[in-house]
């Protein structure tokens, strides 16, 4: 198959031409070479997953995506387009959302507040607008209001509407903010460990919600995750890091076969 | 059974209560729902027209008179509108508990041979599709919420609202006009399983008389009209819901408003405000205790006038409601208490317009009941069953009192077998058990008298009901007294540290006892006196908590000893389970009640550790999980004696 052909998975999901393409990105800190040479692209409506051990260079990869981090060699390419050097918020603008690994939410704030937030890059009115409240202004709120509340209908996390997110436990944290990226109406979507220090249940219904997002919104997203049977369940096709090199891409079961990818989880004999 | 002259007029279906109240009512709102964080509402001739879009749709689909159509599904108004829509279309409406594993769900279908389902959601698809191979007569599936089902084959899955279009765009007016005109109060309104605290469910037919008369005299006995409110948030697919909010609801035509979700059913209680209420004692219990709770972290001044104004408000309160004198001081006073603390805690804990209240299912404990009235709350008792379309006897105003169930509602006999086994007969008695003549004639004689399988006896000076135990439970002990377990397991439950309390001793010549704390209350406890826990299991076997346990155990024995009839029912040993009783693993009924026998066998090296003396007992128990897997919980249990106290009859020969 070729980059642009689409094809249906064996669950019934199409799956688009390239959507984001990764060339030869090379990140350094100083002489720390956190990412080198690696190629691989991310399709419409699918999800793919980036593992790795500790330190392989998976959230550096999503920050490069993301913008937050610009590669010194290689080119990003978004919907057949090289994509020069931007801010992040004017790659947000461009439909790429994303949740973090150590949750950054505003704890004062309520879930609805909080993802209200996500909203904000499609607000038209002006600070001063938004502050009076009226008018014009409210009309805009009520229209966002009501996305935001059929995504929290979507998460079910109706019963934490108006409570403080810092009063949260955890999981629902991690919720919320999934909520939040899903506001912003993301073409793709970039969840950064989204099980982590999850119980079995919570990472069921995280899962059931990751894939219902990319079935219901058509959203295609990039995943990292540690948890490999969540990884080997959610993902069309899965990138493996190691110490910032590629080691394998493909489907879950060629990536599980792969010996390079065995040794560098399971150790190697010495 | 009468026809022709029917007291109800006219209305002899809920399908023509329903043309009644789109005609007279037609502007007012007939359901609430909240989505999408905001309340929606439908009037009683909205409602009228979507009943008929799907009624209309369901016969294109192809349903006949006289089928079953199974709906699973938290409380919805589609959900209601379809139960109208199936009575429409002379089909049997049976819902059923949404929380019910797919093995369950299984029996029922397989037994009403349900050829449609209406469901919720995914959820409920994947359960139905999972047994679809053991129920051949399952042909088509309705579903609410498209979420999930995109890529599911549709040749037998349907939207609910395309079958709607689909019903407007067809041709089948003429025949539901048909199917409407040939029904009458004799046809089946709705077929509802009882859970069974033994065995299988049976289903339960009520007939259009049965619910309509039910709700037509309750809404009576209480005055409602269809300016009243109530919230339904009960499972479907039990009695009482289908009565209050269809039986009454749609005689009286009055609002339902459905909650946001389970888990939100507090909040949107006190938005909606709900002028008639029912909870079970559980929900009472749970609610006092989280006051009680919150009360003990708020500021030492508001902790005090909290304390001054409850006190007196137990002393007032009560006797206010009942409409006995009352001085001006003292109604002045609580006029002040209600400013400062009534009103607002009736306020947040949504019961601020609750005119009639009720509560059954269980026994609720007297300071329970007294703190809900002494707010001003009318919080009655009733006693029902779903054979009796609920209703048997209520506490009519002003006769209220938390040890009895009150006087036989309008229209019913009552009658006490010599076994002490209470009888009824009722303009709500169920017409049969489907496919189940020997039940039905096991439990409803030839004359019209059903047997509860309850055991009570009536006062004789006040007319009242009082219930003592299920009169299969009553048993004798070795030395001929009588043994009721529940009696002693409602007492122990009284204590907001205990959650549920199973007693053995049929037979024997004492009695043991299981108990399971109650979380919230000791977990608070636990923090308050710097008590490490990490789970269920390790706080239930605290030294100090069985301690507490203990006194609690003492105390229901002192009081159990001055009962003549009860007084063998003294606990001398008990200890705590090292787990919850829970549905999932069949110990408790979906309706929360305790399955003894179950429990007797699961647990049976616990009950002879608790007579053969040993101090403790190691077990293992299986576990099932919420997603249907199973495991195991092993646990070493202390077990404990419990002093006895001598009965009245032993004093007095003593002396």
């Amino acid at each position: 198959m070729t980059a642009t052909d689409s094809y249906v998975t064996p669950d019934g999901r199409t799956i688009g031409g390239v959507m984001m393409e990764m060339k030869n990105i090379t990140l350094r800190f100083g002489g720390v070479v956190a990412i080198k040479d690696i190629s691989f692209d991310i399709r419409e409506g699918e999800i793919r997953a980036i593992i790795g051990p500790n330190g392989a260079g998976k959230s550096s990869m999503l920050n490069v995506i993301n913008g937050f981090y610009h590669p010194q060699e290689g080119e990003v390419w978004f919907r057949g387009e090289k994509r020069p050097s931007m801010k992040p918020y004017q790659i947000a603008a461009q439909g790429i959302a994303r949740t973090f690994q150590n949750i950054a939410l505003f704890h004062g704030m309520t879930t609805v507040e909080n993802v209200m937030t996500g909203r904000q890059l499609m607000m038209k009115k002006n600070f001063l607008w938004q502050m009076l409240r009226v008018g014009p202004a409210m009309a805009e709120e009520v229209v966002h209001r009501r996305r935001c509340e059929e995504i929290i209908d979507f998460l079910e996390i109706q019963h934490i509407r108006k409570e403080p997110v810092g009063n949260l436990p955890y999981g629902l944290q991690k919720r919320v903010e999934l909520a939040r990226a899903l506001a912003m109406e993301p073409k793709l979507l970039l969840l950064d460990e989204p099980m982590a220090g999850m119980n079995v249940e919570e990472k069921e219904d995280m899962s059931r919600f990751i894939l219902d997002v990319n079935d219901q919104y058509g959203t295609t997203i990039a995943l990292i995750e540690h948890d490999m049977s969540v990884v080997m369940d959610l993902a069309d096709r899965v990138v493996v890091l190691d110490y910032g090199k590629m080691l394998a891409d493909g489907t879950p079961d060629e990536v599980q076969k792969n010996q390079a990818v065995i040794d560098a989880y399971l150790g190697v004999e010495h | 059974m009468t026809t022709g002259q029917s007291p109800v007029g006219d209305l002899v279906t809920i399908p023509r209560l329903l043309a009644r109240n789109a005609s007279k009512f037609g502007d007012k709102p007939a359901y609430r729902e909240k989505e999408f964080g905001i309340w929606q509402s439908w009037t009683w001739a909205q409602v009228s027209d979507e009943i008929n879009a799907l009624a209309l749709g369901l016969l294109e689909l192809g349903l006949n008179e006289g089928d079953h159509v199974a709906i699973i599904g938290k409380n919805r108004p589609y959900f209601y509108w379809a139960m109208v829509a199936i009575q429409s279309c002379g089909a049997v409406p049976v819902p059923l508990y949404p929380d019910a594993v797919a093995d369950e769900m299984a029996f029922v279908l397989d037994h009403c041979s349900a050829r449609f389902v209406i469901v919720e959601d995914q959820e409920q698809v994947d359960k139905c599709l999972d047994v679809n191979d053991q129920l051949p007569g399952m042909e088509e599936i309705l579903y609410l919420d498209a979420r999930g089902l995109r890529k599911y084959d549709h040749t037998h899955l349907h939207d609910y609202r395309e079958i709607q279009k689909r019903g407007l765009a067809g041709t089948k007016k003429a025949e539901l006009d048909a199917r409407l005109a040939k029904q009458d109060i004799n046809t089946t309104c709705v077929m509802l399983y009882t859970s069974g605290t033994t065995g299988r469910p049976k289903g339960v037919v009520l007939s259009n008389q049965n619910i309509i008369m039910s709700g037509k005299a309750a809404a009576e006995f209480d005055g409602l009209h269809a300016d009243d409110s109530v919230l339904a948030y009960l499972p479907m697919a039990w009695v009482g819901d289908f009565i209050f909010t269809v039986g009454e609801g749609y005689w009286t035509g009055f609002c339902v408003a459905c909650p946001e979700s389970p888990e939100t059913m507090q909040h949107d209680l006190r938005e909606i405000g709900p002028s008639y209420f029912f909870a079970p004692p559980r929900y009472f219990e749970g609610v006092l205790t989280s006051v009680m709770i919150r009360m003990e972290d708020a500021s030492p001044r508001k902790r005090k006038m909290f304390k001054k104004y409850m006190d007196f408000a137990k002393e007032v309160g009560p006797k206010i409601l009942d409409g006995k004198p009352v001085s001006f001081g003292e109604r002045l006073k609580y006029a002040m208490g209600n400013l400062l603390v009534y009103g607002p805690l009736k306020n947040t804990l949504g019961l601020s317009r609750v005119r009639v209240g009720y509560t059954a299912g269980e026994a609720i404990g007297p300071e329970i009941f007294d703190f809900y009235r002494s707010l001003g709350i009318n919080l009655k008792q009733l006693y029902g069953q779903t054979e009796a379309s609920v209703f048997v006897t209520v506490q009519p105003d002003g006769e209220v009192r938390a040890d009895t169930v009150g006087v036989p509602a309008p229209g019913v006999e009552l009658r006490i077998a010599d076994n002490g086994e209470v009888f009824y007969k009722s303009p709500g008695a169920f017409v049969e058990y489907y496919k189940n003549p020997e039940s039905t004639a096991e439990t409803k004689d030839a004359e019209g008298w059903v047997a509860t399988g309850d055991a009570g006896f009536i006062e004789e000076d006040t007319g009242h009901l009082r219930i003592i135990d299920r009169a299969k439970d009553v048993g004798k002990m070795s030395d001929g007294q009588m043994f009721a377990p529940k009696y002693v397991e409602n007492k122990l439950k009284f204590f907001p540290n205990i959650l549920e309390a199973v007693v053995f001793g049929n037979g024997k010549d004492r009695c043991v006892a299981f108990l399971n704390i109650d979380l919230t209350a000791v977990g608070n406890w636990a923090e308050r006196n710097n008590i490490a826990y990490s789970s269920y299991q390790e706080l239930a076997g605290h030294p100090q908590v069985l301690d507490t346990l203990q006194e609690h155990v003492e105390t229901v024995n002192a009081s159990v000893a001055e009962d003549p009839m009860l007084s063998g029912c003294q606990i001398h040993r008990f200890c705590v389970l090292h787990k919850q009783l829970d549905a999932d693993d069949g110990e408790l009924t979906r309706t929360q009640k305790v399955r003894r026998r179950i429990i007797e066998e699961k647990f049976a090296d616990l009950i002879a550790g608790l007579y053969d003396g040993s101090e403790h007992i190691s077990t293992e128990t299986e576990v099932m999980y919420e997603d249907g897997r199973k495991g195991s919980i092993s646990a070493t249990l202390e077990m404990r004696d419990a002093k006895v106290f001598a009965t009245a009859a032993d004093k007095v020969a003593a002396q």
